[in-house]
């Protein structure tokens, strides 16, 4: 019995290599200086979901992402890493979304797509770090989670036991499909992109992009390059109000550049007298209190 | 986090000579295989774009997972149990990720689960497989085995073992002996028709066999009984599924230690022959080795680009006496020299790629339909200068491979003594490509002929008629005279028709022909490619100096004092 999963991928800007440049002199980010990249944890997902799909024969792996149109290469990516299929969410009502209006969004889409026995995705992005929008799409479909997954072990008779990473130690737990899964960055990394499926779906393009190449002439030969399907917010059926920024009660009061200031490290034995130390020194510097 | 491919825009150049366009559409049979994949490039222009495109994915496995596995694989390197090989586990990774991202069996016919990339990629890959990791470099390059699978077996054995290696599955040539080495003629291992199962039975020793415990074994061994030379052995392909063939020990090296080199014991080992009996040697292992020659030539670039990146970076960051050492000409100029001879051992190494790419492709259209006048003068033309060149860049790039990684280690000074730094591991790496394949002085051995009959002259002459442009011209200007002098010197070599004689000076006639080689290609890419001018300025004064050394050498030298070397 082959599976349906769903992996939720997000397109961010590489913040692992910031240089001077990655931040404005407004405070907002300088996506230019910034290279777009597949979000990191959702590439382990997406792994994850790869690996369901060499082993139960049958099953099929589409990807959702919701983005600009430029989003596209997303899909493309994970069409190059073994996915079979991607949609793209893309729609200016979405623009300025924050965790619970992107779930919003990711949830109609996914009521659009149908049946599946599984969503995955990465636990969070490198550009929000809040690691909500999974457990949000889970609440909004009425579905159970796993969070942290280090390894999904097996995924069959309709019941899934994950290996779940957590602070103290691991945790292996069993849940009910459907069901949403967040995949840890300790998880396995992704298989790298494969030359032969380069070749086939290089050519993949959205309507808007095929729209593009037609203008600037570019050739593609015969029927090569599927078509990535570009979805609209109406197509999703989705509540503008609740979609972007009117759809976000977020509000970003203040952004403020923090400078770490590395100092030496203290050592207290466990003695009464030296934690009390301590306790006194982080109350006097307001770090406790 | 690094990219081998997008770091290093030599690469890009080298991808885009202009011969590529003829050897892409002679490849592709004007890309009537579009029709038959999805996955086929439908013109010239969409067919670099995923070469590419592929040579970044390999670009980005090699960065990521290859470069960084390589110092422990090194270190733990692979181990022997009951007579079964277990690569490093940094080296399984290594081959997990290659067969992921599609990069085995890269220049295979699609029909068999290849993509059918010229040469020159291929071999592009293994350039920057060498630079992470010169052992993995063997085990990934003895794919090329392919390569004689498909030229010399029959449609049976083509369907059912290339496929299994574009899946991942590993070869190995299982060519020397303890008794044969550069004297294949020797080889003993005895292979006798076992009419009742259909195939043949295999029996005895191989030594230092590369990967030697791979999944498909291209062996020479002696068919015909009571033959001594080299034209009563045959080649014949082994499946390890079918057993036979143990392990009995893996060598301890010097360098490439993640690469298992294998003693092997044939017993009664049930194999098919490949090929027409009594080919082995004089056919298909020439043809193997050439290929394979091709494979460390790629392997000597990979590693002086390493060198050339460890020398730089540690020249720039390391100051003495108040200022970062590559300031200093000492040092500098050694830089300096690893670069230029880097740029020139690449240079003859995709001339070389070019060459083999032609006449393979005429020799594979050939089989479906008959070639054309023009064709065939192309193939000739082509399949003499593959010849001409394989040996001249085989020797060339890894003497300096070692050359490099002797500098390198110079640069770093007592540092580069220590087992911290990367530049140890290159030069015990570098230290067998100008030994196995084929050692150098075997190389001169198969260049002299091409030396004497001219045609690496008649090339140079061509180099020499293109346009390079007016700021190039003083330099080709100094290079005119260097041909002269070649030429002289061998025909005075020649003129001696003393063959000890000629034995004795082909190195030196070797070297002067490469030398000016070299410099001629290096000219040439500074005039598509403005970043190889300092390269070819200093490539061009080592070759002027090291010709006229080699003129003094000769000139002065009489046949008489040859009884003080004996």
């Amino acid at each position: 019995m082959g599976l349906k999963i769903i992996v939720l991928a997000k397109q961010v800007p590489d913040t692992r290599n910031v240089g001077k440049d990655a931040m404005k002199e407004d405070g907002t980010v300088n996506r230019a200086a910034l290279p777009a990249i597949f979000n990191p944890e959702d590439l382990n997902a997406l792994e994850q979901a790869l690996q369901l799909k060499d082993r139960y024969e049958g099953s099929t792996v589409t990807l959702l992402t919701m983005g600009p149109p430029r989003a596209a290469d997303i899909i493309r990516e994970g069409l190059f890493r073994g996915a079979d299929g991607g949609y793209l969410l893309t729609d200016r009502v979405f623009a300025g979304a924050d965790t619970l209006a992107t779930s919003y969004a990711l949830s109609m889409a996914i009521r659009k797509i149908g049946k599946f026995d599984l969503i995955i995705s990465g636990r969070q992005a490198i550009d929000g770090d809040t690691a909500q929008v999974g457990p949000q799409v889970a609440e909004k479909l009425g579905l159970s989670q796993i969070t942290y997954a280090e390894e999904i072990r097996s995924a069959e008779n309709g019941k899934i036991c994950v290996k779940r990473r957590l602070e103290h130690g691991i945790e292996v737990v069993e849940g009910k499909l459907p069901i949403l899964v967040t995949v840890n960055g300790s998880a396995p990394s992704c298989r790298p992109r494969n030359a032969k499926l380069l070749q086939r779906y290089k050519y993949a393009k959205t309507a808007s992009e095929k729209q593009a190449a037609a203008e600037s002439q570019t050739p593609v030969f015969g029927n090569r390059g599927v078509e990535i399907a570009e979805w609209s917010a109406a197509y999703v059926d989705a509540d503008p109000q609740q979609c972007g920024l009117s759809g976000s009660p977020t509000k970003v009061k203040k952004i403020e550049n923090i400078v770490f200031q590395a100092k030496e490290s203290k050592t207290f034995d466990d003695s009464d007298a030296q934690i009390e130390g301590l306790i006194v020194e982080l109350i006097n510097n307001h770090t406790i209190g | 986090m690094a990219n081998f491919y997008s770091d290093n825009t030599a690469l890009k150049h080298h991808l885009h000579h202009p011969l590529m366009r003829r050897i892409v559409e002679l490849r592709e049979r004007s890309f009537t295989d579009a029709e038959k994949y999805d996955y086929a490039p439908f013109d010239y222009e969409d067919a670099m774009d995923s070469y590419e495109q592929t040579l970044e994915i390999a670009g980005e496995v090699i960065g990521d997972v290859i470069a960084p596995n390589a110092e422990e694989v090194d270190h733990t390197g692979p181990t022997l149990a009951n007579n079964r090989v277990s690569y490093a586990p940094g080296t399984q990774e290594n081959m997990k990720a290659a067969t992921q991202a599609g990069l085995m069996g890269l220049s295979m016919p699609r029909r068999f689960g290849g993509l059918n990339f010229p040469m020159t990629a291929f071999i592009m890959a293994s350039d920057m497989v060498a630079r992470a990791d010169a052992g993995f470099c063997t085990i990934w390059a003895l794919q090329d085995c392919a390569e004689t699978i498909y030229e010399f077996g029959s449609e049976e054995q083509r369907a059912k073992f290339i496929p299994r290696m574009c899946a991942g599955e590993t070869m190995s040539m299982d060519l020397t002996e303890p008794d044969a080495g550069s004297d294949l003629q020797s080889v003993m291992l005895k292979a006798t028709p076992d009419e009742a199962n259909g195939c043949w039975r295999l029996n005895g020793v191989k030594r230092f066999i590369t990967n030697g415990d791979s999944d498909i074994h291209l062996v020479l061994a002696r068919s015909e009984e009571g033959t001594k030379d080299g034209r009563g052995l045959s080649m014949f392909i082994y499946d390890k599924r079918d057993g036979g063939v143990n392990v009995r020990r893996i060598e301890n090296k010097m360098g490439i230690k993640g690469s298992p080199t294998c003693e092997l014991t044939f017993k009664n080992a049930p194999a098919q022959l490949c090929g027409d009996r009594r080919l082995g040697l004089i056919k298909y292992v020439m043809s193997l080795m050439n290929g394979a020659r091709l494979g460390i030539m790629a392997q000597g670039v990979g590693i002086s680009e390493a060198a050339y990146r460890e020398a730089l970076s540690y020249a720039k960051d390391r100051k003495q006496f108040g200022k970062a050492i590559i300031e200093f000409p000492a040092v500098y100029e050694m830089v300096a020299n690893i670069k230029a001879k880097l740029d020139a051992s690449r240079a003859v190494l995709y001339e070389t790629s070019r060459f083999v790419d032609m006449y393979k492709v005429l020799e594979d259209i050939q089989k479906e339909r008959a070639l054309t006048a023009e064709e065939k003068e192309e193939l000739k033309k082509y399949k003499r200068l593959a010849d001409a060149y394989t040996p001249l860049g085989k020797a060339f790039t890894t003497e300096y491979a070692n050359q490099n990684a002797y500098d390198c280690i110079q640069i770093h000074g007592g540092s580069g003594f220590m087992k911290d730094y990367a530049c140890e591991r290159l030069y015990r790496d570098a230290r067998i490509t100008n030994i196995y394949e084929g050692t150098t002085q075997l190389q001169v051995v198969a260049a002299i002929r091409h030396v004497l009959t001219g045609t690496y002259l008649t090339q140079m002459k061509e180099y020499q008629a293109v346009e390079v442009g007016a700021e190039l011209e003083p330099l080709k200007a100094r290079l005119a005279p260097l041909v002269e002098v070649c030429e002289r010197l061998v025909q005075s070599v020649a003129a001696t028709k003393d063959q000890e004689y000629i034995d004795f000076q082909s190195r030196r006639l070797m070297d002067c022909t490469g030398h000016i080689t070299l410099s001629y290609l290096l000219l040439l890419d500074a005039a598509r490619n403005a970043d190889f001018r300092a390269s070819a300025e200093v490539y061009a004064a080592i070759a002027e100096s090291e010709v006229k050394k080699i003129e003094e050498f000769i000139t002065g030298f009489d046949a008489k004092r040859l009884e003080y070397y004996r």
